[in-house]
């Protein structure tokens, strides 16, 4: 190859013979990821085998050279070397870019610290890939408790769905591999459809700061950054097998990834999870198994300055409601609440049957880059992603085995962003984005629709300036604005449509009659501004204070607008409203962080308020012939939410260390001047943790969970008849279960680590002391208690 | 000029959703199949006398009409009447019977009769599932002196069975509908 192009450079050199012989070469040599020069760079001419080294400003010069085409060799100790074809005519100026290949490798092998941050003024949490192994056979929102200030709303304990601050759903984006997750995140018992294993680590934003992936991150952005290929010739991979006794069940991982120096990269990545039913302390939890299968392909070319990536990933994931958690209505909620114990216990197995859910999340993303002189890093990007849920409960005759809710959603979404140097402290991103989306939610169930068909249209602009004052002192600033329209296709019950009074308010958007029920066409447009500005300091070298406002404003979502009618998971009726505006919310947050590998802190106190929160709450009751119902209905209200998250980490001894970390979230309804429902109870972890490299990298945690009993929380208690007994009896759906501690253990050791592959065998223990406990975030705490005790074991290949 | 691709990329595929979107495909109703509008409870006399129905029908199921409910008359003290126990979807033309469905999967479905306080009747069922347990949709109800109470007719889907009554039935309430009836 270096011979070839030899020849052509010989060549190409002839016609310049009779040129001028008297011009210079110049410029620098810098690092294409952070522009920072590059000192103690060699460059040689290969034709006439001149070289030269960069200064400590990382600036060179050849004098005395003739005008025509050069082959330049540039080489960095820290850099692969890489070949340049220069054009020269007249004094000429030209910078290189090299790559630190040995940082990106410790990314993956050896989780190196070089992050690209996703805002300047917020401070971020991350988990790194080898604490998220620990997790291979759990959830995303498994791994994400072991954050501060991110705890999680469950249903059961296999949907886990991440809340951040005490909000969740709909206000927390979740971007996976750089695209924004589109999988009906708005229900609460929908869990993120992302595989854990495909993660190349997680970072959480605790705000909407983040404006580059969009407006409406009221709670905040969780990125699962993808994992990066380096650029040499190399072959690697991991096989992760975990095997635990509760549940019964074990999961399967595997990746490999080939790279070549010339940039070209390939890699697999599969998953196979299945468990059976899990177990309290004290009995079987029927019918909460689960069975998931993902994979995903990767692969692209990586250059200096140009690259591209293509993407897909399939997910795959069947889940088990726990039995006894189906029921009708409020006389059946009275047995089930009041009961110790489920009203439902089964032998042990592996079968799913309804109620169950049946998710397949299908991702693909092409992305290509360009560096552009003088005008910064552009990107594009397309992204499709279609999510199939279906969702079984327990019928009657023909349709027992029919889905009761079907629905596809699909998105395209295209993307256009610009990363530009400005100058040397002055960096500027901006991007543009389009996004289409279709619900197409299938009649065949027999069941009037959850969430209606609709097609979404949305525009969103961005810029995000960041300034660095002086060394220490960077300030922030960005805005955003988000254009949405719906065009909407629903069916209402005439008896709803006209006790809400919407013949009167919106007879225009009628289409038809058909019995008893109406189809309209809702167009709704939305626009929504946000902006972001913060500031960040740090002195004394390990200090360092982190200082943002953010303005996040958030259309309503489907489910809010639309709901209408009995959610049998839920057992009770719920109401959206077609009026609806968006929530705007602003959120001040300040964090003081000491980074020290003796003794380091995050303390990260925040005020939240938001204007038109859009609650759900307990209305009425309602007679049907199927017996009471609660009605839960939405409303708009003005929600505050305060709260502190630390973190702290003392190694007090020789391989010794002791993590701390407490959350406390407050949340308020200022109209009703009344607390906030499902806001996550105070909260704080404590490990030891013991860890010695001599003895093969053996670590060994103690880490104690305490949770706080939730004092906090509206009265939405409610009294029901009973015939058989004759009497009235409360319903109570308010009162927090009471505070617990949980003991967990953790251990792993490498073993056969060789130059070219190294076995981890890990061993945990959750639960240690068997505690039986409720949990106030997990929606089936009414009629079961929380998971037992766990042994897993973990065996990992890396090679 | 690559900024000039770029944006002329961005613009046709502007383009090309919005030749993808179809406006005009408006989606069907959906008629729900499995839903229980009505309840009738037909009580007759071995003799000609007009049978005395207890009808509930919920017509817009879990919107928010209330059942309405009807009593056709009283019942005679010291007699005894058969029972039968008709369900219909009434949201489709014609009707259903989901009755059909319920004794097809008796084992899986179950009545139970709650009489309150101060109605003095008493109830037998009527019919049962091939393992003998009883399902319920007949029954025999043998009034006793002259009163007035309420009689609730339960029906639940997967309960445990055999049960001792519907505290320990467990399952799921399909049905729940409590008559005000006077024996005179």
């Amino acid at each position: 190859m270096r011979y070839k192009v030899m020849i052509l450079l010989l060549l190409s050199s002839f016609p310049s013979i009779s040129q001028n012989c008297d011009v210079s070469l110049s410029g620098k040599v810098i690092d294409i990821h952070d522009g920072s020069i590059l000192p103690g760079a060699t460059l040689v001419i290969s034709n006439t085998q001149e070289a030269v080294q960069t200064n400590l400003y990382g600036e060179y010069t050849f004098s005395n050279l003739c005008e025509g085409t050069y082959f330049i060799q540039v080489s960095h100790p820290l850099c692969l070397t890489r070949g340049f074809t220069v054009k020269i005519s007249g004094d000429t100026t030209r910078d290189f870019k090299l790559e630190h290949h040995l940082e990106e490798l410790n990314q993956i092998l050896i989780e190196g610290k070089t992050f690209q941050n996703e805002t300047e003024s917020i401070f971020q949490n991350r988990i790194s890939r080898a604490a998220l192994d620990r997790y291979s056979s759990g959830s995303l929102g498994d791994a994400l408790n072991s954050i501060s200030g991110v705890s999680s709303l469950n249903t059961g304990n296999t949907v886990v769905k991440p809340v951040i601050n005490g909000l969740h759903s709909s206000r927390v984006v979740i971007i996976n591999n750089g695209v924004r997750m589109e999988d009906q995140e708005w229900g609460a018992e929908h869990a993120p459809n992302i595989d854990i294993n495909s993660a190349g680590s997680i970072s959480v934003i605790k705000g909407a700061g983040a404006l580059q992936y969009g407006g409406n991150a009221v709670g905040g952005v969780i990125v699962a950054n993808s994992k990066k290929a380096p650029v040499k010739d190399t072959l690697y991979g991991q096989t992760q097998f975990n095997a635990a006794t509760n549940g019964r069940g074990s999961s399967f991982t595997s990746e490999i990834t080939k790279a070549y120096k010339t940039g070209w990269y390939g890699s697999l990545q599969g998953t196979l999870k299945r468990f059976g039913d899990f177990q309290t302390p004290d009995y079987v939890l029927s019918n909460t198994g689960i069975f998931e299968r993902n994979a995903s392909i990767r692969f692209g070319l990586n250059q200096f300055d140009y690259g591209f990536e293509g993407y897909y990933s399939i997910f795959k994931n069947k889940i088990g409601i726990l039995r006894a958690s189906h029921i009708g209505g409020a006389q059946d909620q009275v047995r089930a609440i009041n009961s110790s114990r489920p009203l439902i216990i089964g032998e042990f197995g592996y079968t799913i049957e309804p109620p169950k859910q049946d998710v397949t999340h299908h991702l693909a993303r092409v992305k290509a880059f360009k560096e552009f002189n003088g005008l910064g890093k552009a990107s594009l990007q397309y992204d499709f992603q279609r999510n199939n849920r279906l969702e079984f409960d327990i019928r009657r005759g023909s349709d027992a085995n029919k889905a009761s809710l079907d629905l596809a959603l699909t998105t395209h979404t295209l993307l256009l962003d610009l990363d530009s140097e400005v100058s040397e402290n002055l960096n500027l991103k901006t991007g543009i984005m389009a996004r289409y989306q279709d619900n197409f939610a299938d009649p065949e169930t027999g069941v009037r629709r959850l969430i209606p068909d609709y097609e979404k249209y949305e525009l969103g602009a961005y810029a995000i300036v960041d300034f660095k004052i002086r060394e220490n002192w960077t300030v922030e600033a960005g805005g955003r604005f988000d254009y949405t329209y719906m065009d909407v296709f629903k069916f209402y019950r005439s008896s709803f449509w006209e006790s809400r009074n919407y013949d009167e308010l919106f007879p225009e958007i009628v289409v038809e009659e058909s019995g008893n029920q109406l189809l309209t066409n809702p167009q709704l447009n939305f626009y929504n501004a946000s902006a972001t500005a913060g500031s960040t300091y740090s002195f004394d070298g390990e200090y360092k204070l982190f200082f943002n406002y953010s303005l996040a404003s958030r259309a309503p979502n489907p489910s809010e607008l639309f709901s209408e009618g009995l959610h049998h998971s839920a057992s009770r009726i719920e109401l959206g409203d077609l009026s609806f505006q968006s929530e705007i919310s602003h959120k001040l947050a300040l964090t003081f962080q000491r980074e020290n590998s003796t003794f380091g802190f995050s303390i990260n106190p925040y005020i939240h308020s938001i204007k038109d929160f859009i609650v759900i709450e307990p209305i009425e009751i309602q007679q049907t012939i199927r017996g009471n119902f609660q009605v839960w209905e939405y409303r708009q209200t003005n929600a505050s939410l305060l709260g502190v998250d630390v973190d702290a980490s003392l190694a007090f001894a020789k391989n010794l260390r002791f993590n701390h970390q407490f959350s406390l979230v407050k949340g308020y309804d200022r109209s009703r001047n009344q607390e906030l429902i499902d806001m996550p109870p105070v909260n704080t972890k404590n490990e030891l943790v013991y860890q010695n490299p001599k003895i093969y990298n053996l670590r060994l945690a103690l880490q104690s969970e305490y949770v706080f009993r939730q004092n906090e929380f509206p009265n939405n208690n409610f009294e029901v008849f009973l015939p058989e007994t004759e009497t009235t009896e409360l319903i109570d759906v308010s009162t927090p279960p009471n505070a617990y501690n949980l003991l967990n253990f953790n251990s792993n050791i490498d073993l056969n680590t060789t130059s070219k592959s190294k076995l981890t065998l890990g061993l945990t223990v959750s639960n240690l002391l068997n505690t039986s406990y409720r949990n106030y975030l997990n929606r089936l705490r009414f009629y079961a208690d929380d998971l037992g005790r766990n042994f897993l074991l973990n065996l990992k290949l890396n090679y | 000029m690559n900024k000039f691709k770029f944006l002329s990329v961005l613009f046709f595929s502007g383009l090309l959703f919005t030749a993808c979107s179809s406006d005009d495909d408006v989606p069907e109703p959906v008629n729900e199949e499995e839903v229980i509008t009505t309840l009738t409870v037909s009580l007759s006399t071995d003799g000609s006398a007009t049978p005395i129905t207890l009808i509930t029908r919920d017509l817009d199921g879990d919107g928010p009409n209330p059942p309405v409910i009807t009593v056709s008359g009283n019942l005679a003290a010291g007699t005894t009447y058969n029972g039968t126990i008709v369900l219909l979807n009434e949201t489709v033309t014609p009707p259903e019977n989901i009755t059909e469905e319920v004794e097809e999967e008796d084992d899986e479905h179950q009545f139970f009769y709650t009489v309150g306080s101060g109605l003095n009747v008493t109830t037998e069922y009527g019919n049962f599932d091939g393992d003998g347990n009883p399902l319920g949709t007949k029954f025999t109800l043998i009034t006793g002196a002259a009163s007035s109470g309420t009689l609730t007719f339960t029906l639940r889907h997967e309960p445990k069975k055999p049960n001792t009554g519907l505290a320990d039935a467990g399952g799921e309430t399909d049905l729940a509908a409590s008559f005000n009836v006077t024996v005179e």
